[in-house]
C-alpha cells in the first residue's frame, strides 16, 4: 500500500531507494548460567574480534573521507575493545560466575559508564557514551542482531531514522546514500545542514518515518516539497523518476550560470556568496560559481575534539580558504560557541537560557586568551587573501568597540614582531539581537559592514526557540516585523556608506531573495548549493520594480499577506 | 623495574587522543606499566584507566614499568610524552 508522509523539506532534489533503517537494536540481556566456560569465553571473544574489524573498517574511511581528527575517535574506541581492565574483569566473571557473555559484559561495562558518568567533568560524561557506543556493538554481536552503522552501507538506500546525530550524517557515504528522512528535526537542525552541504535529498520533521516504514520498503525522498512515499505505484514512481529528471535538468541548466556574475535584469550587481564550515567546503563555493564566502563558521575548529585548536592550526585553515578564494572575499565569523554548541573540554556550566547565555562574543571577551589566539591566527593568514572579520550576538557598540580594540592590539603585536599583516581587512559584525538592528544607525558609523544572521534574528525577535517544534509556527522570516528590522539595518548602512550583507537561511529562499533586492541587499550568503538557483532567478527580477513594492511589504499586517502578494507579483511557483 | 616522574604540558591534560597514544605506546612492550596520578595507580595499557584519571594540564605523574623491557618502555614513552608534546 502507498503511503504519503509530510515533512519539512530540508535539502533539495529527489531520491528513490530502498529504505534502510537507522535504529538501535534491542539489547536486552537476560542472565544465564552457562555449562561450557570455554566456549563461552570464546565466544566473548569472537565478539571482540567482529566488532574490531568493524571499528577498523569506519575508522579507515573516516580517515579517507573526514581526516584524521575525526577518525581519532575511533582509534580511542578501538583501545577500549583491547582495554585488560574490561576484558580481563568480563572474562573472569564467566569464568567464576558461570554466567553468561553477554552479562558479564554489560555488567562489567556499565561499572565503567556509571563510574565515567558521575564524574564532575562534561568531557568525562562524554567519555561514558563513548564506551556505550563500544560495547553496545560487542553485545550486539553477541546477541546476533545487527548493530546500524551508517559507514557500512554499501548499496543505494535511503536512511530512515529518528533523528540522525552530527557523527551519524559525517558518516554517510554519498555514494549508497541517497536521501534520508527523519522523524524529527526542522530546516536549521544539524542534519538539514549537513545534507544540503552533502547535496543529499532530505526530508525532515516527519513525526512518523520510523513507524511507517520498514526496511526495503521502496522509499521516495520529495526534498523539494517536504514529501515521502514510502511503496509507491510504478505510475507514481514513473511520475517521480519523470520529476528527478526534470530538476537533474534544471540543474545542468544553472550549471551554465557557474561563471556568470550576478546581474538583475535592470543591470544592478548582487553578489552571491556561500557560507562554509571547513577548509574542505570550498571545493563547493567554487564549484556552484560562488563570489565570495559571506559566512566562515569558525566554531566547527573547535568542535569534535577533545583540546583548543593551537594558532597554527587555526592559520593553516584560514589561510587555506583565503589562498584557495584566490582573492574573492572571505568573511571570517570568529568563534560562536553557547548555545546549542557546546565544547565539553571547556566546562563551561549548564545554563538554563544557554541562546540568551554566555555565548559568541560575550565568551570571548571574558576568555581573552582563546579569542586573541584566533585573532592572532587570523591576522596572520590575512596577507593570503581578501579577509573581512566579523563578531557574532553583538548587542552593544562597547561589545564591538572592545572586540575590535582587542584585534588591533593583536595586529599591532605581530607588526611589532615583524609579521606582515594586510593593512585592508574590514571589520564588521553579525545583526542578529533586535537591539542591534534598532540602533543600526549608530552601529554603522563604526563599522565596515553589517551582516544580518536571519536564524537568530527571528528567534530572538519572536521570543521563539527554533528548536522547538511546537512553536516552529513562529519561525516567520516574512514577518513584517522582520522584514522591517531587515530594512531599517540595510538603510542605516547604505546612509554611512558601508554595505549590507546576510548570511542566514532566509538569503538563498526564493520568496525572499525579491524583497531583499527591493530592499537594497547587497550580499545574499546561503548554502553554496543554493547560489546557482538563486543566480537564475535574479537574473530574471529588476531591482528598480522590486524596490518599488519596498513600501507595500513593510506596511503588510502579517507574514501570509507578504508570501501571498510576492508569489503572485514575482510570479513564483 | 625502571620509573620516571613527568611533568603533564598539554593544554589540556591527557585526555582522550594523547591517553590514545599513550596506551598505544605503551601496549608494545611486554611489562607491567602502570601510571601514577594523585595517589591513584591505573594500568597504563588501560585507555579507560588512563582517561579515568582525568590528568590535567600541570599534573605531575609517574610512570612505573616492571618487566623484561622495563627500561625501553620508559624510554619508549619519554619519546611519546616528548614528541607529542605531552609532558616533560
Amino acid at each position: 500500500m502507498m503511503k504519503v508522509l509530510e515533512g519539512i523539506a530540508a535539502s533539495s532534489g529527489i531520491a528513490i531507494a530502498k529504505a534502510y533503517r537507522l535504529e538501535n537494536p534491542d539489547l536486552t540481556v537476560e542472565k544465564k548460567t552457562i555449562s561450557n566456560i570455554a566456549e563461552e569465553v570464546a565466544r566473548f571473544e569472537a565478539a571482540i574480534a567482529k566488532a574490531k574489524a568493524e571499528l577498523e573498517t569506519i575508522r579507515a574511511r573516516t580517515l579517507e573521507e573526514l581526516g584524521e581528527d575525526k577518525a581519532a575517535i575511533f582509534s580511542a574506541h578501538l583501545l577500549v575493545l583491547s582495554d585488560p581492565e574490561l576484558l580481563n574483569p568480563v572474562k573472569e566473571k564467566i569464568e567464576t560466575e558461570s554466567v553468561n557473555a553477554e552479562y558479564a559484559l554489560r555488567e562489567t561495562a556499565s561499572m565503567f559508564i556509571t563510574m565515567f558518568e558521575s564524574m564532575d567533568n562534561e568531557y568525562m560524561k562524554e567519555r561514558a557514551a563513548d564506551i556505550r557506543d563500544v560495547t553496545t556493538r560487542v553485545l550486539a554481536h553477541l546477541l546476533g542482531v545487527s548493530v546500524s552503522n551508517p559507514s557500512l552501507i554499501s548499496e543505494e538506500v535511503i536512511v530512515i531514522a529518528e533523528d540522525l546525530t552530527p557523527s551519524d550524517t559525517a558518516q554517510l557515504n554519498r555514494k549508497y546514500v541517497k536521501g534520508f528522512t527523519t522523524d524529527i528535526g526542522g530546516r536549521t537542525s544539524h542534519s538539514a545542514i549537513m545534507a544540503r552541504s552533502m547535496e543529499i535529498p532530505a526530508v525532515v520533521g516527519t513525526k512518523s518515518v520510523t513507524a511507517e516504514i520498514q526496511n526495503g520498503d521502496v522509499v521516495i525522498v520529495d526534498g523539494l516539497h517536504g514529501k515521502v512515499i514510502v511503496n509507491p505505484s510504478v505510475e507514481v514512481v514513473a511520475e517521480y523518476e519523470k520529476k528527478l529528471a526534470h530538476f537533474e535538468a534544471q540543474k545542468a541548466e544553472w550549471a551554465k550560470l557557474v561563471n556568470e556574475r550576478t546581474t538583475t535584469k535592470d543591470g544592478h550587481h548582487v553578489e552571491l556568496a556561500a557560507n562554509i564550515g571547513t577548509p574542505d567546503d570550498v571545493k563547493g563555493v567554487l564549484e556552484n560559481g560562488a563570489e565570495g564566502i559571506g559566512l566562515y563558521r569558525t566554531e566547527f575548529l573547535y568542535m569534535g575534539r577533545d583540546q583548543l585548536p593551537t594558532e597554527e592550526e587555526q592559520f593553516e585553515a584560514y589561510k587555506t580558504v583565503l589562498e584557495r578564494m584566490e582573492g574573492k572575499p572571505v568573511v571570517v565569523r570568529t568563534l560562536d560557541i553557547g548555545g546549542d554548541k557546546e565544547l565539553p573540554y571547556l566546562d563551561l556550566p549548564k545554563e538554563m537560557n544557554p541562546f540568551l547565555g554566555f555565548r559568541a562574543v560575550r565568551l570571548c571577551l571574558e576568555m581573552q586568551d582563546m579569542f586573541r589566539t584566533q585573532l592572532r591566527a587570523l591576522l596572520r593568514a590575512s596577507v593570503y587573501g581578501n579577509l573581512k572579520i566579523m563578531f557574532p550576538m553583538i548587542a552593544t557598540l562597547d561589545e564591538f568597540r572592545q572586540a575590535k580594540a582587542i584585534l588591533l592590539e593583536e595586529k599591532a603585536k605581530l607588526q611589532a614582531e615583524g609579521v606582515q599583516v594586510s593593512d585592508d581587512i574590514e571589520v564588521g559584525m553579525m545583526v542578529e539581537i533586535p537591539a542591534a538592528a534598532i540602533l543600526a544607525d549608530q552601529f554603522a558609523k563604526e563599522v565596515d559592514f553589517f551582516s544580518i544572521g536571519t536564524n537568530d534574528l527571528i528567534q530572538y525577535t519572536m521570543a521563539a526557540d527554533r528548536m522547538n517544534e511546537r512553536i516552529s509556527y513562529l519561525y516567520q522570516p516574512y514577518n513584517p516585523a522582520i522584514l522591517r528590522l531587515i530594512s531599517n539595518v540595510i538603510d542605516a548602512a547604505h546612509k554611512e556608506g558601508k554595505w549590507a550583507g546576510m548570511c542566514g537561511e532566509m538569503a538563498g529562499d526564493a520568496i525572499a531573495i525579491p524583497i531583499l533586492l527591493g530592499l537594497g541587499l547587497d550580499e545574499f550568503s546561503m548554502s553554496a548549493t543554493s547560489i546557482l538557483r538563486a543566480r537564475s532567478q535574479m537574473k530574471k527580477l529588476s531591482k528598480e520594480e522590486a524596490a518599488r513594492f519596498k513600501e507595500t511589504i513593510l506596511n503588510m499586517r502579517t507574514a501570509e499577506e507578504v508570501v501571498a502578494f510576492v508569489k503572485e507579483t514575482f510570479h513564483i511557483e | 623495574m625502571a620509573e620516571k616522574i613527568f611533568k603533564v604540558t598539554s593544554e589540556s591534560g591527557i585526555h582522550a587522543r594523547p591517553a590514545t597514544m599513550l596506551v598505544q605506546a605503551a601496549s608494545k612492550f611486554d611489562s607491567d606499566i602502570n601510571l601514577e596520578y594523585n595517589g591513584k595507580t591505573v594500568n597504563l595499557k588501560s585507555i579507560m584507566g588512563v582517561m579515568s584519571l582525568g590528568i590535567p594540564q600541570g599534573a605531575e605523574i609517574k610512570i612505573v614499568a616492571e618487566g623484561s623491557d622495563a627500561e625501553e618502555a620508559i624510554a619508549s614513552l619519554t619519546e611519546t610524552l616528548a614528541k607529542e608534546g605531552l609532558a616533560e
